[in-house]
């Protein structure tokens, strides 16, 4: 299960996860980045909530990191260890700006 | 040693990773490792789903069996889907930027990368791909 928590303030989007991104949920975040990235040059992605990681939803990380490469900046926030270390296996720690 | 068998589609990915989770529950492990196990059976999983059968659906068989001395969990994912072995394919390159990253084969890198061991064969008529992963 995943919650998304949205939080705008002027071009600065906050998106908080809370539960687990993994193949069943990552669709929700993709539908979630699609529509509102729209006029956002800051996106932050805060991540204390966050228990679990797969490929797939480093893959929506990804495709939120190359529009914003292109429009702005995103980072990502508050991490645990545990989702550190997949960003480190997965050479995402040097695509990702991880705060 | 306990087996669940269950038809091989995405929705049924968080009854798997339950199953597991249930029979690794009394050992205590590390988050770090619980995480690490629960990507290797997604990916797997999910590869079954997507690619073993299709455009049908089949049923996968999910076997897990942990030893205690020393303590480590053996995972066994057993479908008649298309021979395929996925330890074959090439690890992606990590070291790309992300406009140049091809987010094909991440998954089963991650489990290569984080299993203490991975193991495929093709035998009368099924993929069997076991891991290891010590507790």
């Amino acid at each position: 299960m995943l919650n998304i928590g949205k939080n705008v303030n002027g071009s600065e989007l906050s998106i908080s996860l809370e539960g687990r991104l993994d193949t069943t949920t990552a669709p929700q975040l993709e539908e979630e980045v699609k529509n509102s990235l729209d006029g956002v040059s800051s996106l932050i992605m805060d991540l204390t909530q966050l228990e679990y990681i797969s490929s797939a939803g480093l893959r929506v990380l990804l495709s939120a990191q190359k529009v914003m490469n292109k429009q702005g900046s995103m980072v990502v926030r508050n991490a645990s260890e545990e989702v550190k270390e997949i960003f480190e296996v997965t050479g995402f720690s040097d695509i990702l700006t991880i705060e | 040693m306990k087996e669940m068998m269950i038809e091989a589609k995405v929705d049924n990915l968080d009854k798997v990773i339950a199953f597991v989770d249930e029979q690794l529950e009394q050992y205590d492990c590390p988050m770090k490792v619980q995480m690490q196990v629960d990507v290797a059976v997604e990916e797997i999983f999910v590869n079954i789903a997507s690619y073993a059968y299709k455009p049908d659906v089949g049923d996968a068989l999910i076997r897990v069996n942990v030893t205690e001395e020393p303590l480590a969990v053996y995972l066994t994912f057993m479908d008649s889907g298309v021979p395929y072995d996925p330890l074959a394919k090439e690890d992606p390159d990590v070291t790309l930027s992300a406009e140049e990253r091809q987010i094909g084969g991440l998954g089963i890198f991650m489990v290569k990368k984080s299993m203490d061991d991975v193991k495929y064969e093709y035998k009368d008529g099924q993929n069997i791909l076991t891991i290891m992963k010590n507790l």
